[in-house]
């Protein structure tokens, strides 16, 4: 029954080719891909907290065993990123890997239930987690760790200010919203009242009373909830601007005031209920806004997330050298770490030692480990594979070549919001015409009939409220957010539906997001006497001792046969003996220092075309893996990392939907066009930096295209940031999610056309709404200048004419019937990629 | 009619309340996270072994 299982029952990996163990999980068998999901599963079993597998709808990752959190336990380090708060100490962590409410759910429990945690808060929103212990009954170290085993990635947040603010600002606006939604209900029953007297006739002081108590209620409406409109008006005026603040900040003033002088003479209209209806659906666009802005993650969070806490140091002492651990900040250049496999190197520097290989992907996008040597540089933020070693810092922090390409992307986010800035001209045109037009009407009421000028402003000012015109785009954008997101797609900017809407080019970066990430075997080129199968059968026997992502390509779908004497030799290869004969694998120059002489000059004649073979392969970024035996070559093997099953199925819906496709790489021109030919795309443009992408992003656009950018590395955040669209995948490094304005949460490709066709559908309504506001607008004006429209009825048609835009919008919420399928398996708490 | 007299101060009473009610509610961070206590319901409490070790 175990074997069925294709897939680890915690982080869902393929268990193909793995050495698989199995526990039993909730009754049944389970099987895992590492002892660490099984410790982080055996764990949430435990606590009887399995119903997590049921209910969690977003990926969870595989479990990593390396403990750096041991150092959390100096009061050096923990004190100054945490401070004293009622009866212990809190922390606030960003915790990476949050994809679902399951998962903060999961993660509330699991702490809280460990003594000495008074309180956890954990939000999938801003994916950071309070934290607040008592130091002297549980070491910070022991959360730090039961959340890793869980998965996560916890890392202490350096400033919460940011969260603080975020917070503040909801509260306020969520009491303003509350404030003026139950005002407005009140106030709106003794508006019907007064219409339905001034009808059918009133008693006077009944009518007198309605009105002071309208008034007494839309007091508080205007004064707490309507003050942002004022004071933003008051700013604007100050500053000689036009914004939206201005007209509406002036129609509440003289709608309130002349409401509250008719209320006191007993004559003339009130417009209590205009005001507060206005408040209330102005404070909602403002909700609206305010929580799609939230949820975009900061930047100094990504950064945080990217680089460890603490850093090992090694100080030579006069009993030879000591290894401490450090925070990261306390790190400065000249000091010498050390760099454990499996970690993430903390600053930019030179290794000193010994020979290891380094995962740089996150900022080349070269998808394979690259062996670095002594002297070598490293960068901040790669990830060291395979051995241990020392490095003297050169640049940290700030100077880092992360933190550049950091600056990079935030210089090409704040030159984008060209959109933005082009609807807020409009409006502010819009917004003055409609200020003059009322001044106009007024002067000219003021010459015919003094009486009625006051109304026929008024009724102007309200008629020509853009409400419906800013609720247009909002609701409906609010409502395809909500649609997407129920198909696996995370909107983190307002203006990404519309970008989306209009894109077409879609570029993609191709490892990580076109491939996954996984090596598989490519060409085997045999050299000696055995075949092709034995090669493998050996390689695999070999390779089985590696963790290295070359190794999986080798045992992926085997069952290898035993080796014995393995000796790994980091960044050359391995050696080791199968059914008795001594083997080598790895690059060509180790396996030629393992020929006998007689053997090398035998393999003169293979190996000066096989070395310039490898050369080129090397240089292509290609791996070229040799096999030996003791006296000669045996195979020549090529790797390649291959494309995602949903990919070209993907591209050709995107080329269905009318859109140019196209392959944008840090890698080898050989690796990219081959990847894009399994894809069936047929524009690719290879080795481009970080800075090409973006030059290449920039010229699109010059070109009067709408480029959309899909990439998932640091090397793209860049080029995300500068592209009209940039969509990440939810695999994706922090920078790259952080720079995105949609994120593919499932992980796979498969969301990204149905995205594009929503948009269009929500573009569409977006044109409708802004068609219809803007007829009702341009009809209704003329009518409210000639006095033909009095205030009350202006309030009804503007209220009838925002309720018609958000009906209109909320049809994007209704799935077509075919598509309501396809909807209900992104919901499925489906296994975070495919098998 | 003039019950409107009495009904009508009533009925703002309860507004206020509710207006405060809601305020004390978002003080105390009732609305921070709006997505994970809703899983908690669907979750059996029957048994509550120890923490991990």
């Amino acid at each position: 029954m175990a074997d069925q299982a294709e897939n680890c029952f915690h982080c869902g990996e393929s268990l193909a080719g793995r050495t698989v163990t199995h526990a039993r999980i909730a009754g049944a068998q389970a099987a895992f891909c590492c002892p660490g999901c099984q410790t982080a599963a055996g764990m949430i079993e435990a606590l009887g907290l399995s119903d997590y597998y049921t209910f969690r709808t977003g990926g969870t990752r595989p479990v990593r065993d390396a403990d750096e959190w041991q150092a959390f336990d100096d009061p050096a380090v923990y004190e100054p990123l945490s401070r004293e708060e009622g009866g212990g100490r809190g922390i606030t962590l960003l915790i990476d890997g949050l994809t679902c409410a399951a998962c903060s759910w999961l993660l509330n429990q699991v702490l809280e239930r460990t003594p000495g945690v008074i309180r956890a808060s954990v939000n999938t929103a801003t994916g950071r987690a309070h934290l607040l212990w008592r130091q002297d009954q549980v070491p910070l170290s022991q959360l730090l760790r039961n959340i890793a085993r869980l998965g996560y990635r916890p890392s202490p947040a350096g400033s919460d200010a940011a969260a603080a603010q975020a917070r503040a600002e909801r509260h306020r606006l969520l009491k303003r919203l509350a404030v003026s939604g139950l005002g407005m209900m009140q106030v709106m029953m003794f508006a019907v009242a007064l219409y339905m007297g001034d009808r059918t006739g009133m008693d006077a002081d009944i009518r007198a009373y309605l009105r002071i108590v309208s008034l007494l209620v839309s007091t508080p409406v205007l004064l707490y909830a309507g003050w942002p409109f004022m004071a933003g008006a008051l700013r604007a005026i100050q500053a000689r601007r036009i914004t939206m603040d201005v007209p509406v900040g002036l129609a509440l003033l003289l709608a309130y005031s002349a409401s509250v002088i008719n209320t006191a003479r007993h004559a003339g209209e009130v417009y209590f209920d205009s005001v507060t209806m206005f408040i209330f659906f102005l404070t909602v666009a403002r909700y609206v806004e305010m929580v799609a802005r939230h949820r975009s993650t900061h930047l100094g969070d990504a950064l945080a997330r990217l680089l460890p806490a603490i850093a090992h140091r090694v100080e030579a002492g006069a009993a030879g050298e000591a290894i401490t651990d450090v925070a990261l900040a306390q790190v400065g250049v000249g000091d010498t770490l050390l760099v454990r496999s499996g970690e993430i190197v903390p600053a930019d520097g030179e290794i000193l030692d010994t020979w290891t290989r380094l995962d740089e992907s996150m900022l080349t996008g070269e998808s394979l480990p690259v062996a670095r040597g002594p002297r070598a540089r490293v960068a901040a933020g790669t990830f060291n594979v395979e051995a241990p070693f020392r490095m003297r810092v050169a640049a940290a922090g700030g100077a880092t070549i992360l933190a550049g390409i950091t600056a990079l992307l935030s210089r090409a986010q704040s030159e984008r919001p060209r959109l933005t800035r082009e609807a807020d001209r409009t409006a502010s045109r819009f917004l003055a015409r409609v200020l003059l037009v009322a001044a106009l009407v007024c002067a000219v009421w003021l010459y015919v009939n003094p009486a009625r000028a006051f109304d026929a402003t008024l009724a102007v000012l309200v008629v020509a409220c853009p409400c419906a015109l800013s609720l247009a785009t909002l609701v409906a954008m609010a409502s395809a957010t909500a649609a997407l997101a129920r198909r696996g797609i995370l909107v983190t900017h307002a203006d990404a539906i519309e970008g989306l809407a209009q894109v077409d080019q879609v570029l993609f970066d191709k490892t990580g997001t076109l491939t996954g990430g996984q090596m598989t075997l490519g060409e085997v080129k045999l050299l000696g006497e055995i075949d092709r199968e034995d090669c493998l059968a050996v390689a695999a026997a070999l390779e089985a001792a590696s963790e290295h992502p070359i190794a999986r390509a080798f045992t992926q779908g085997r069952t290898p046969c035993p080796a014995t004497q393995v000796r790994i030799l980091p960044g050359e290869g391995i050696e080791g003996q199968v059914a008795g004969r001594s083997y080598r694998i790895g690059t060509s120059a180790f396996v030629a220092r393992g020929l006998p002489p007689t053997a090398q000059r035998a393999a003169q004649g293979a190996m000066p075309n096989l070395t310039a073979a490898h050369k080129a392969s090397a240089d292509e970024s290609l791996e070229g893996i040799v096999l030996s035996d003791a006296q000669g070559l045996l195979a020549q093997f090529t790797l390649r990392d291959a494309p995602r099953p949903e990919a070209r199925e993907t591209v050709a819906a995107l080329r269905a939907l009318g859109l140019a496709v196209e392959i944008l790489s840090g890698d080898a021109p050989s690796t990219v066009a081959e990847v894009a030919r399994l894809c069936g795309i047929d524009r690719h443009a290879a080795r481009q930096s970080p800075a090409d992408k973006l030059e290449h992003v920039r010229k699109m656009g010059a070109q009067g295209h709408f480029p959309a950018m899909v990439g998932d590395g640091i090397n793209d955040a860049p080029s995300l940031g500068g592209a009209g669209v940039s969509i990440a995948m939810s695999r994706g490094s922090a920078l790259a999610l952080a720079s995105a304005d949609l994120i593919l949460v499932s992980d796979s490709l498969r969301a990204l056309p149905q995205a594009v066709s929503l948009a269009r559908r929500a573009h569409r309504i977006m044109k409708q709404n802004l068609l219809w506001a803007a007829a009702y607008n341009l009809c209704a004006m003329p009518l409210a200048a000639i006095g033909w429209v009095p205030p009350w009825l202006a309030a009804i048609g503007m209220s009838t004419s925002s309720i018609i835009v958000v009906l209109n919008s909320l049809r994007l919420m209704r799935d077509p019937p075919l598509r309501a399928r396809t909807a209900a398996t992104v919901l499925k708490p489906a296994l975070p990629r495919e098998a | 009619m003039n019950i409107i007299f009495l009904l009508i101060p009533v009925t703002l009473v309860l507004v206020g309340l509710a207006a405060w009610a809601f305020f004390w509610a978002v003080g105390s961070g009732q609305f921070d996270e709006l997505d994970a206590p809703a899983w908690d319901i669907l979750r059996d409490d029957d048994e509550r072994p120890g923490p991990p070790a």
